[in-house]
């Protein structure tokens, strides 16, 4: 007879659901900090200057806020899309490849016009962006709802066929014509302005992007609390057999979720090839896609609790660049921390799904 | 658009005021050098090489001189904001040390006026921003000697990184030599698609193993080919940006070695005495910006006289790598007889010479 136990809960304390990310985030901080004075930094420096620098330091906070909400935006973007079919037991693993391809169609739509001035370029190419992640996302949920497939598996499988396509279009079809055969394509932040998503208000960091994520959460806070789809998502994933009882179409199920996690990962990627980015590159993906899966989860997989773990996450990514600027921290500490993060909040739901009990219990009853 | 633009203006413009007021204040400190690398300080190849640079300034500079940087900063958003907070850090000289910082340093360098730029291999210059880069395919000329008089099976190996001037000047320089000294040499070509990613490059080494080659050239960075070369026992390889001498004396040979330290004393130097301008430069092994690393026991000895004869002439400019007769990989001439190639056609080399099979892929 062990002294502490754990009894499973006959639902998720919603308490704990709400209070685990805290204890992550100060789990994190703890273990992070052993981990920092283990490398010889002192451990309050080192935390300091990675989740209060970047905020409030007279030096780097005026450029770093609005730079939280630049990094933020595409994780808040693609992570509402996933959350929507995780809470519904659909696994897109992929939206790293959906993010290449909104960039890369969208770029290419506006690249077919350059130099033109019209303002209806930028419009074209944010539906062209949601349009390219979208139709790669449809490859493995046509794949599932036809053939059975695996959603996580070919979602995956495309990130690399993404990958290899970006890296053909850099040095082929939308290479720069002016840039001495060097790949990538032109810039269109800096030498295209009707294809450019700058910031909207000078020292904000507020582009289309951000924008267009702050409204993404609320859209998706309404679907899922107000609209039959939203319901449908939530039978799905809480008892699968009484949606199908409901009526609930697994295959439109598929269709949507996937289709609407792949255009919002389209639209991030061409907000981001428009903006911070400026240009497809080979090396034009640097991760959203997956580090949104964490986001998500991290989130709760629900609308708010993704904006706010999305600002949480760049915060982490912009105060590790500061640790590492001003301190000498390697990158890789950086992002085993970034690893604890995730780890701990997975670990930290054992409270949320179990109660712990201390003591005999036979003595307990 | 206007408007937006005026915005962005004036943002830069308050930016580049903050930046210079900064810039003042540090009047009497050392002088802050940093730089923003592509891979980890410890990759053994390229951001080994300009790490060790790095830290040759701090040595040779003392107290006058603190040195900051980044590591593994992906080339894109990211890297305009490392280079920001590195120049709002108090910086006064920024190396930019990969090909994919180019925009990213014109802007930021526009938003700090007082803040020198260097940025690597690239071709944006501006008052602040000077460019500098290695002729790395002089090295190539001197590897391709012994990996041609090497080879028992005639088939060299290459691994490219991307299909970029820089890289398929490289294979020409090697393909060029390696020819000269044995006729029957065949090159093959294996893209990695990557600058540094050991199971990628050690997947290249082996395929090209398999396909008949004894003698790998690589221009990526890590040591994972020569790994692979190890384990398939005969087969020779080079050592590339950094000596990777670990692998010595077999199956590494020799290297190419990237030596930045003096470039980057010299700059830095330039910074101190005030005296920076803004300028582009192209070195070589004359200049001691690349380096022949040791050609070991393995290599016979009338091979390795070849070589280092090679790199002799090379270094003295008495001959130059691409001299003509030289013609395209489709027949056409390129170089007259003794003609020789000019730098504005080599930076922008996107053609294999007469004689490489394949094509370059886009």
């Amino acid at each position: 007879m062990s002294l502490v136990r754990l009894e499973k809960r006959p639902a998720p304390s919603r308490l704990f659901s709400g209070l685990t990310p805290l204890m992550a985030v100060i789990a994190t901080m703890v273990a992070g900090g052993i981990l920092f004075a283990f490398l010889g930094f002192d451990p309050l420096v080192a935390i300091r200057t990675i989740f209060w620098d970047p905020l409030f330091d007279p030096q780097f906070g005026p450029y770093s806020r609005p730079q939280l909400l630049v990094k933020a935006g595409p994780l808040i973007l693609i992570a509402t899309g996933l959350a929507l079919g995780f809470r519904a037991g659909i696994w897109n693993i992929g939206a790293e490849g959906q993010y290449i391809m909104g960039a890369v169609v969208g770029a290419g739509v506006g690249l077919a016009f350059y130099p033109s001035e019209s303002p209806l370029i930028f419009p074209l190419m944010v539906v062209s962006g949601a349009l390219g992640g979208w139709a790669w996302a449809m490859i493995p949920a046509i794949l599932k709802t036809r053939f059975g497939t695996n959603e996580i598996l070919v979602s995956l499988m495309l990130v690399y066929v993404a990958e290899n396509i970006l890296a053909s279009v850099s040095s082929g079809l939308l290479r720069n014509p002016e840039g001495r055969g060097f790949p990538g394509s032109r810039n269109l932040a800096r030498d295209y302005p009707a294809a450019s998503n700058p910031e909207l208000i000078a020292g904000t960091g507020m582009h289309w992007g951000v924008v267009a994520a702050f409204i993404v959460v609320i859209l998706t806070y309404v679907l899922m609390t107000r609209h039959r789809m939203g319901y449908s998502i939530r039978l799905a994933g809480e008892a699968p057999r009484a949606a199908r009882f409901a009526g609930v179409s697994p295959a439109r199920l598929i269709l949507f979720c996937l289709g609407t996690a792949g255009a919002l990962a389209g639209l991030a990627g061409l907000f981001e090839v428009t903006g911070p980015a400026g240009q497809i590159t080979i090396d034009f993906n640097t991760g959203y896609g997956f580090t949104a899966i964490i986001v998500a989860f991290l989130g709760r997989l629900h609308p708010v609790g993704i904006l706010l773990a999305g600002l949480l996450m760049a915060l982490t990514y912009i105060g590790g660049e500061l640790a590492q600027l001003m301190l000498g921290m390697p990158a890789a500490a950086i992002q085993l921390f970034q690893g604890m993060l995730l780890f701990f909040l997975l670990a930290m739901d054992v409270f949320a799904n179990y109660r712990i009990r201390i003591g005999n219990p036979e003595v307990a009853k | 658009m206007k408007l937006v633009t005026k915005l962005m203006t004036g943002a830069a413009l308050a930016v580049g005021l903050a930046g210079a007021a900064h810039a003042e204040s540090h009047g009497g400190d050392p002088v802050k050098a940093g730089f923003i690398y592509v891979g980890p300080v410890g990759d053994g190849g390229w951001t080994y090489e300009h790490d060790q640079a790095r830290q040759a300034v701090e040595e040779e500079f003392g107290d006058a001189v603190e040195t900051v940087y980044q590591e593994s900063v992906p080339e894109g958003a990211d890297a305009e904001r490392a280079i920001t907070q590195m120049a709002l850090s108090g910086a006064d000289i920024i190396f930019t040390t990969s090909f994919g910082y180019m925009d990213p340093t014109i802007a930021v360098a526009e938003k700090f006026p007082d803040v020198k730029f260097e940025h690597a291999t690239g071709y944006k210059t501006a008052d602040n921003v000077s460019t500098y880069s290695a002729r790395f395919y002089e090295g190539r000329a001197v590897q391709g000697t012994i990996a041609g008089e090497l080879t028992e099976s005639n088939i060299i190996g290459y691994i490219g990184s991307f299909p970029i001037p820089e890289v398929i000047r490289g294979i020409n320089a090697a393909y060029i030599h390696a020819k000269k000294v044995n006729p029957d040499v065949e090159f093959k070509i294996v893209w990695a698609y990557t600058w540094f990613d050991p199971a990628k490059e050690a997947d290249a080494a082996t395929a090209l193993i398999e396909q008949g080659a004894d003698v790998i050239l690589q221009h990526t960075d890590s040591t994972a080919p020569q790994a692979a070369a190890q384990e398939a026992g005969n087969v020779y390889t080079f050592g590339q940006a950094s000596d990777m001498a670990e692998y010595a004396p077999k199956p590494r040979v020799s290297s190419i070695i990237d030596n930045w330290a003096p470039y980057y004393i010299d700059r830095v130097k330039a910074v101190m005495d005030g005296t920076w301008e803004s300028q582009s430069v192209w070195q070589g092994i004359g200049d001691g910006m690349v380096e022949i690393g040791e050609i070991t026991d393995a290599v016979p000895e009338d091979v390795k006289a070849d070589a280092l004869a090679i790199k002799e002439s090379i270094a003295s400019g008495e001959y130059h790598p691409f001299t003509g007769p030289l013609n395209k990989q489709d027949g056409t001439p390129w170089l007259a007889e003794g003609e020789v190639a000019d730098d504005a056609t080599l930076a922008e080399m996107l053609f294999y010479v007469e004689g490489i099979e394949g094509e370059i892929p886009n």
